[in-house]
């Protein structure tokens, strides 16, 4: 299996092109020195695969943990409380999903300062995906909250005088642990494809850095895989990795 | 309470709904267009770059395009447009935004719409075709066919429709088909275990019979809501799909928006896209909780 | 059986001549298909601004004088001759009589008087007015006859006769308004988002050498088709005849696929380079400006860069180097005398040390310590600038100075340039259409809002732009083109050594054209494949029967 580490990775790290063995030798097809080849600029598409599978499988989740985070927050909050904060979360909730997420996307890419590094804005990306990826969590959980709001041993906690803010945290959170843990996996194959549409609209991660969806830009004409079929591996990966998540998942209610 | 008196309540509350839907869908406008008015790069146009134009020129365009009123005096006069049916004119086109949806709703409205119903009819025929053979090997071969469907992001998907030359509501289609699919295939599982159509088979009834008359009445309701859902993610994803074949649409029309910081246009877009959003949602909620009890 | 008969010989005997004109008139031009790469904002000559609206206005607008965009000399268009006078202001055109619009109305000198009067009018602001306004005061047309034509400004416009090409000429009592044209084709017919449909102007004034009237063409149709990809998908398939302008790496794969299709005119006018920040109130740190002002600093950035390499890898070697801001396609006006400068890491290293940087190990400092490193934007969903921004990353790092790149959208890339002043190094390109770079001189004069590295400067920040300012005035109020020249020489001699504008390549003119396209012959000059579309035919072609 492949080292996914920095110091594993055979190649020099294709960001730094001041290495001699990046070659100025686009499309080059000298199999020992550039298995998968190279890109238009000589950089080796192996290196660069490398490098976006560890982006686009590290941050995904930490993408997927934040919205979850909040999911789990305001749904659990909004199921228990009820009533009008429940109404709120709700609409509030429609609202965003509704919302063209472009615009934010777009504002947020303008408005970083210049001089901050690739990384920094990829992890930029990752967190505006998470901000903007609970909603679909959010009625699930709170649809289960509500469930557990009228079940006898919340009525007995109730009763004894907990307050709601120690209900929530000690009796209603736990009670739906396990339907946090499904959330979050079932959100990182959903962050992995938001990922990868994102990029090759060209909001995601951004050159100099590679990430999948990155590597699948500009596949409108396909005719030009003929030349370099290794093109397409960034796919299969994001296709095989994904498909696993959801294979394995249990199938749940139709989300976005 | 008497029929006239339901009637009225519900006529009521349905046009409170619409009315709390058409605030927030123009709360959802504001906001998105607030996003823009103060992203850098608003009343910028590409052609202050030409080098032909006068120095009286430049600064006359400038003029022109910053907005000579605060926002929210902006959008008090637009509201009141609005009720009008003014929709005001676009910057980067220069037409009546009227005219420029008038144009392009149809043609995102037709995708939708075919998308889904080749997607829905898809669903229903592998989900039967399951049903009818319950093997494991349809099984797997169907769960995988689905999962990989799913597994494409939607933006390669508009990709493979531009280079096998098929119609945008065709991508649309495969985009909603998966998640559409187990879920059908779970929920006619589901029902035809129930009781009562085990006891309908024992009696020999047709199998006809049995589908139309035991099992799809059950899951009519929670169908409903899911054609309320799927319609919310054909729409949303018509969005990328349009901007990236290049469709006359909706999607694109956005895409275009938010890239010029058209203010007037993306109001008006945002506007439209939430109340469709939001319309389709409140029916998906009202279809699930008016037949609530019902559900498997 | 019988009445079938009948019927049958009676449809043949209405239809047969209608097949037979059909077949002909299929034979004499057919509709040529192309690709606009945006939504033409105007109909209105006067005020085009980008490029859609400027296609369509090429095929509709009939002009005075045409810049013939092959031999790059101006032929007699609506005028048969012209006379500027001695003192550059005053022009006089005869006008051929005789000529209708589109819709029959008749072409007078008053409907020029009408053009220009509207073009000229202060409220109206498009940058082919602009072009005209050389000094204040008011722009005086006279029309002594119905064929003649005076126009006086109130100060010497350089290169006059060429710019009247830009000028469409507008009707002054059609009631079509701008819809009524003079050129080889109209607009019949407009679906915005998806295509613009022109038709053969049948009241055309040219015609060819056997008398037979122009354009060859029955109708025009352009789509409108943003992504690049897509367009060269469609003409790959045959749905479009043609792509005016096309990117290096599409060309070199369609090279490779029909070769007969893909055309390489030549170095074109158009130039890409990188330039620094020098406005004094920016917002970087003040050591920083300092290296941006040092012209050691950008001379040796200058010398640093490999545009060979640039060239061959990010163009697929459809570009040449390019090291000043007039391009070698420019015969008249590119100076040849002044030196080329070579790829030299270690010249520039010298000329850096001179200044008082060092280079520590791998990185560069200056005098007091600091590392040289810079941010450079580009735009945002450009291949070939993001490739050359890399490279010259890499380029840069030999010598010790780190590049960080930024994409930004263009409206933000925008803003920062001229606005905020947010940036320390962009990299952009130019394109040119004016073969007389007094269009350019917005850019050169140092209070322009176009002098990029330090626009609007209230009196000039240093001697030699103090001196392009002269330069500047005295060509724009020459009437010889040999003194012009001379000042124009100058001024590249003066980029060359002060390097404001690091200039890098100029990019072939590359346009795709398919073999059943007959007359085509690809310029250096936009637009490039269809610049003499009123001669164009479609010859037979078995892959476009499907396609109609």
């Amino acid at each position: 299996m492949c080292d996914l580490s920095t110091d594993g990775a055979r190649h020099h790290p294709p960001t730094s092109l001041s290495c001699p063995a990046v070659s100025r030798c686009p499309q080059c097809r000298s199999f020992d020195r550039h298995p998968l080849g190279t890109d238009a600029l000589g950089r080796d598409s192996l290196a660069r695969l490398l490098y976006g599978t560890r982006i686009s499988l590290l941050l995904a989740p930490a993408a997927a943990l934040l919205s979850t985070l909040i999911a789990a927050l305001l749904g659990s909050a909004a199921g228990f409380l009820g009533g009008r904060f429940e109404r709120i979360v709700l609409a509030v909730t429609d609202l965003s999903l509704a919302l063209p997420w472009l615009f934010l996307l777009l504002t947020v890419r303008a408005m970083l300062p210049l001089d901050v590094s690739p990384m920094v804005s990829v992890i930029i990306a990752f967190l505006m995906m998470g901000l903007l990826g609970w909603q679909a969590s959010v009625r699930v959980i709170c649809a289960a909250a509500r469930g557990v709001r009228d079940s006898d041993f919340l009525l007995l906690a109730r009763s004894s005088g907990c307050k709601p803010a120690r209900l929530l945290l000690y009796h209603v959170a736990p009670n739906l642990r396990s339907l946090f843990y499904a959330q979050f996996w079932i959100s990182i194959p959903l962050f992995i494809l938001t990922e990868a549409n994102l990029s090759i609209l060209g909001l995601g991660v951004m050159e100099p850095m590679a990430s999948w969806g990155n590597l699948l830009r500009g596949f409108e004409d396909f005719s030009a895989l003929g030349a370099n079929p290794w093109r397409l591996v960034p796919l299969v990966l994001l296709v095989i990795v994904v498909m696993c998540f959801q294979l394995v998942l249990p199938s749940q209610e139709v989300t976005q | 309470m008497s029929k006239d008196q339901k009637a009225t309540n519900m006529l009521h509350s349905a046009l409170r709904r619409l009315l709390f839907l058409l605030c927030l869908a123009i709360g959802g406008a504001f906001v998105s267009a607030t996003l823009v008015r103060f992203a850098p790069g608003y009343g910028v146009q590409e052609r202050e770059l030409d080098p032909r134009w006068s120095a009286q020129s430049i600064e006359a365009l400038r003029q022109k395009q910053m907005l000579h009123e605060g926002l929210a005096l902006y959008y008090l006069h637009y509201l009141s447009a609005l009720a009008h049916g003014d929709l005001g004119e676009s910057d980067s086109f220069k037409r009546p935004v009227r005219e420029l949806l008038r144009q392009r709703l149809p043609v995102t409205g037709n995708s939708v719409v075919r998308g889904l119903g080749i997607a829905w009819l898809g669903a229903a025929l592998l989900a039967s075709l399951g049903l009818a053979s319950r093997g494991w090997l349809y099984e797997a071969s169907s769960t995988a066919f689905s999962s990989l469907l799913l597994s494409l992001p939607s933006a390669v998907v508009a990709m493979l429709a531009v280079q096998l030359r098929a119609p945008v509501f065709f991508a649309i289609g495969v985009v909603v088909f998966p998640r559409l699919h187990r879920y059908v295939r779970s929920l006619l599982v589901r029902s035809y275990d129930q009781p009562h159509v085990l006891a309908a088979r024992a009696r020999g009834l047709a199998s006809g019979a049995i589908f139309f008359r035991h099992v799809l009445p059950i899951s009519a309701p929670p169908l409903l809501a899911l054609l309320g859902v799927s319609f919310t993610i054909a729409f949303g994803a018509a969005i990328p799909i349009e901007a990236l074949c290049d469709s006359p649409g909706l999607g694109q029309l956005a895409w275009q928006a938010a890239l010029s910081r058209d203010l007037p246009l993306i109001v008006n877009v945002t506007f439209i896209v939430s109340l469709v959003m939001f319309a389709a949602n409140s029916l998906a909620d009202l279809a699930g909780r008016a037949f609530s009890g019902s559900t498997p | 059986m019988k009445r079938l008969c009948v019927v049958l010989v009676l449809t043949l005997v209405l239809c047969g001549p209608s097949l037979v004109s059909a077949e002909s008139a299929s034979q004499s031009g057919g509709e040529l298909h192309f690709c606009l790469r945006g939504e033409p904002k105007t109909f209105n000559p006067l005020l085009v601004e980008e490029n859609a609206s400027e296609t369509v206005r090429y095929l509709t607008g009939g002009v005075l004088v045409r810049l013939n965009r092959q031999t790059q000399a101006l032929e007699p268009g609506l005028a048969v001759s012209w006379k500027v006078s001695e003192d550059g202001r005053k022009i006089t055109f005869r006008l051929r009589s005789g000529l209708h619009f589109s819709d029959g109305t008749p072409f007078t000198s008053e409907d020029v008087a009408y053009t220009m009067n509207a073009l000229m009018d202060p409220q109206l602001h498009s940058p082919t007015g602009d072009s005209f306004r050389s000094g204040e005061g008011q722009v005086v047309v006279q029309t002594p006859s119905a064929d003649v034509i005076v126009i006086t400004f109130p100060a010497p416009v350089a290169g006059l006769e060429r710019l009247f090409d830009q000028v469409a000429i507008l009707s002054a009592h059609s009631p079509k308004k701008e819809m009524a044209v003079l050129g080889p084709f109209y607009v019949a017919d407009y679906a915005p988002g998806s295509y613009v449909l022109l038709r053969r102007n049948t009241n055309y004034w040219k015609k060819d050498k056997e008398g037979k009237s122009l354009p060859y063409l029955d109708s025009i149709r352009l789509d409108i088709q943003r992504n690049h990809d897509i367009e060269i998908l469609r003409f790959r398939r045959g749905e479009i005849h043609l792509i005016n302008s096309l990117d290096a790496d599409l060309f070199d794969r369609l090279q490779k696929e029909s070769p007969a299709a893909a055309h390489d005119a030549g170095p074109s006018l158009d130039s890409e380079f990188v330039w620094f920040n020098q406005v004094p109130t920016a917002a970087f740190p003040e050591y920083k400006k300092i290296w941006f002002r040092s012209t050691e600093f950008r001379k040796a950035v200058s010398l640093a860069i490999n545009r060979a390499d640039l060239a061959r890898i990010v163009y697929a070697g459809h570009a040449q180097p390019a090291y000043g801001p007039i391009s070698p396609a420019n015969h008249f006006w590119f100076n040849s005398t002044l030196p080329i400068p070579k790829y030299d890491s270690a010249a520039a290293l010298r000329l850096l040390t001179q200044a008082g940087f060092r280079l520590e190990g791998e990185t560069l400092r200056d005098s007091s310590g600091n590392r040289v490193e810079f941010t450079l934007v580009t735009s945002t969903g450009n291949k070939p600038r993001e490739q050359m921004v890399t490279m010259i990353q890499q380029d840069l790092s030999q010598i010790g100075i780190k590049v960080n790149m930024v994409t930004l959208d263009f409206p933000s890339l925008i803003e920062r340039i001229t606005r905020t002043f947010d940036y320390e190094a962009c990299l952009l390109g130019f394109t040119n259409t004016d073969l007389d770079p007094n269009s350019q001189m917005n850019v050169w004069l140092s209070s322009a809002e176009n002098h990029q590295w330090n626009p609007k400067q209230s009196k000039p920040a240093t001697a030699w732009e103090a001196e392009i300012d002269r330069l500047m005035q005295s060509q724009a109020s020459s009437t010889s083109d040999k003194k012009r020249k001379a000042d124009w020489d100058r001024l590249q001699q003066i980029v060359s050594e002060q390097q404001p504008f690091i200039y890098l390549v100029n990019k072939d003119a590359m346009s795709a054209i398919s073999p059943a396209v007959v007359g085509s012959s690809p310029s250096v000059l936009d637009p490039h494949a269809f610049w003499n579309a009123e001669i164009l035919r479609l010859g037979p072609d078995p892959a476009l029967g499907a396609q109609k």
